[in-house]
């Protein structure tokens, strides 16, 4: 390791124990642990900088936070996952002795567990996720993709029918909307013109937007004929309409990521800082 | 006596902004120049006036009046317009990337079903849900409603590991899937589920997310084949995916921090006793605003500076 790079890691070091010092003094007498808060709050400010670290160019303390992230969100979507879901639904319903050892209620005693066919049914997925296991054995691996094959069959199964029905029956069904929206004349649609955005006019100009976005971008991924000519012209705004649709979409994602910046800021000017209150 | 009033007429917090607004100005026209002399910006610049224009409005809070839009309002007044102890389900399907722009949804929502007095059954289908939804727990229902009892005013299912199988399940029987809620406490024996077997005896489901599974997951498994009513809280970046959904098979829906602010200010409106309560939304709107400010200008400059080389090189 270079000279500077340990000269950076003192002073990185030097920097989070006078900030942790200084946050738990100014923590003591408000909260019990303050010493443990202070480090807890100092630690996270110094994830949050050691990410946003990246923007300058990439370093050690970057993928630090960054290793820390992958291996802490695995471990806790797996603590949750034995606790919520082996121990909360499994347990109570195979074994009255298991409960009482995790402490949580069994469904039914333990003579009707053995006599119910539906607690037959609870050990299969047992199996399937110990086969599931067997992947990290070198020898054994091939029967991982036994049970991989079940949850492939399954979810596709499960998917293509409420795919079927959501997305295509009901989006197809959404888009026939009706291009006159009460309508009771020329006159009387001029006289109550307005922009109100649950009004006629706006009603009716959003049902335009629809019917026509649709087909044009129809016509825009339709290639048996040539796009010249009136079908040309509809090809055309049909690639402005994706355009249009993109650009809505970037929008959305500069708003999310200027959101999740403002949500750190605060913490660090807040929480960390204590500039705001 | 010479009074500086003009100048104390001006809060601290519109100073504050106007000097780091100028500050960002400056270093434009500095980048306009510079672009002009076709010389390279380097795109750490770019992160710090971004990083500037979000942290002052910060530091000196600046707000903006929302009203809500029609996609907004629908989903308020669903939930103003049940009757009292009505069964509503809030899933939090986030995690913790996500919770600037969602949890204050969260917090706004849980606000409004609590005032309304409905019954409200918590629950996630993400791991990292648990935990925010204990957040929105302590900062909402503990410090605001400490009236409000476990298992009779709500109830808190936890996370369940299955996605979509999860919600193939509660469609028929909640207590095949969450045989105890999050304390162990079985559902025969909380009173909230006294009347309710699955989704189908619920008045209304709302989801918060951003991923999967969250809304979509919702609409296709539990919505579409039962009719019960969903709305949604998204981060921004799913919004426009779902936005195809309203109003047929989603009854609202509040896209990003924006959504979340204009929710916020409808429940102000209608519930004046929220107004001393902490509303981030609202608050990160100030941010945003000056941040887009900021990004437009900046493509402005970019295309600026692109069609003045382009016309020098041509010549």
């Amino acid at each position: 390791m270079k000279r500077s790079s340990i000269i950076i890691m003192l002073v990185v070091l030097a920097m989070f124990v006078i900030s942790w010092l200084a946050k738990a003094s100014s923590m003591a007498g408000v909260e019990d642990h303050n010493i443990w808060h202070g480090f807890l709050i100092t630690f996270s400010a110094f994830l949050t900088l050691a990410i946003l670290s990246f923007l300058y160019k990439d370093n050690p303390f970057y993928k630090f936070a960054e290793h820390l992230f992958v291996g802490v969100s695995a471990a806790y979507w797996m603590s949750m996952g034995f606790w919520t879901t082996i121990v909360g639904n499994l347990i109570p319903r195979i074994s009255n002795s298991l409960s009482a050892f995790f402490e949580v209620p069994p469904i039914a005693d333990e003579w009707a567990l053995l006599l119910l066919p539906d607690s037959v049914t609870f050990f299969i997925p047992v199996i399937l996720g110990i086969m599931l296991l067997l992947r990290l054995s070198r020898n054994m691996g091939w029967i991982s993709a036994w049970p991989l094959a079940f949850i492939v069959g399954s979810t596709a199964g499960f998917n293509l029918v409420r795919y079927l029905r959501s997305d295509f029956i009901e989006q197809v069904s959404s888009t026939f909307v009706p291009l006159l929206v009460d309508w009771q004349g020329t006159g009387h649609f001029f006289s109550h013109l307005n922009l109100n955005a649950s009004g006629q006019f706006v009603t009716m100009a959003g049902n335009w937007v629809i019917f026509l976005g649709v087909m044009c971008g129809l016509i825009y991924f339709f290639f048996s004929k040539e796009h010249k000519g009136i079908f040309g012209f509809g090809s055309r705004v049909g690639i402005w309409i994706l355009m249009v649709t993109f650009g809505a979409s970037f929008g959305y994602t500069v708003m999310g990521r200027i959101s999740l910046l403002v949500g750190r800021l605060t913490f660090l000017f807040g929480d960390w800082l204590g500039l705001i209150s | 006596m010479f009074t500086p009033a003009p100048l104390l007429a001006l809060s601290s917090s519109t100073i504050g902004v106007s000097i780091s607004l100028g500050l960002v100005g400056l270093g434009m026209v500095w980048m306009l120049i510079r672009s002009l002399r076709a010389r390279d910006v380097d795109r750490r610049i770019v992160f710090l006036f971004i990083f500037i224009s979000v942290s002052a409005p910060i530091l000196f809070p600046i707000t903006f009046s929302e009203t809500p839009t029609p996609v907004v309002k629908k989903l308020f007044d669903k939930v103003e317009s049940l009757p009292a102890d009505s069964k509503v389900l809030i899933s939090f399907d986030f995690d913790p990337a996500m919770a600037p722009e969602v949890q204050p949804m969260a917090d706004a929502f849980t606000r409004h079903c609590m005032a309304k007095n409905h019954k409200v059954i918590f629950m996630s289908l993400w791991a990292t849900g648990q935990s925010l939804l204990n957040q929105t727990m302590r900062a909402v229902l503990v410090t605001e409603f400490p009236e409000k009892r476990d298992g009779i005013d709500y109830v808190e299912l936890g996370y369940k590991a299955g996605n979509e199988g999860v919600l193939n399940v509660i469609v028929s029987n909640f207590r095949k899937m969450f045989p105890t809620d999050v304390n162990s406490i079985p559902l025969d024996s909380i009173e909230i589920f006294d009347k309710i077997k699955s989704c189908r005896d619920l008045d209304l489901i709302i989801s918060i997310g951003g991923g999967k599974p969250g809304i979509k997951e919702w609409v296709l498994f539990v919505g579409d084949p039962t009719k019960t009513p969903i709305g949604a809280g998204v981060a921004a970046v799913v919004a426009p995916q779902l936005y195809p959904y309203y109003p047929k098979q989603l009854l609202g829906l509040l896209g990003g921090v924006k959504g979340a602010a204009e929710y916020e200010s409808e429940l102000v409106r209608h519930y004046p006793q929220f107004e001393e309560v902490d509303k981030p939304g609202l608050r990160m709107m100030g941010p945003q605003t000056f941040a887009h400010v900021v990004i437009l200008a900046f493509i402005v400059l970019g295309n600026i500076s692109f069609f003045v080389s382009r016309r020098r090189a041509s010549r």
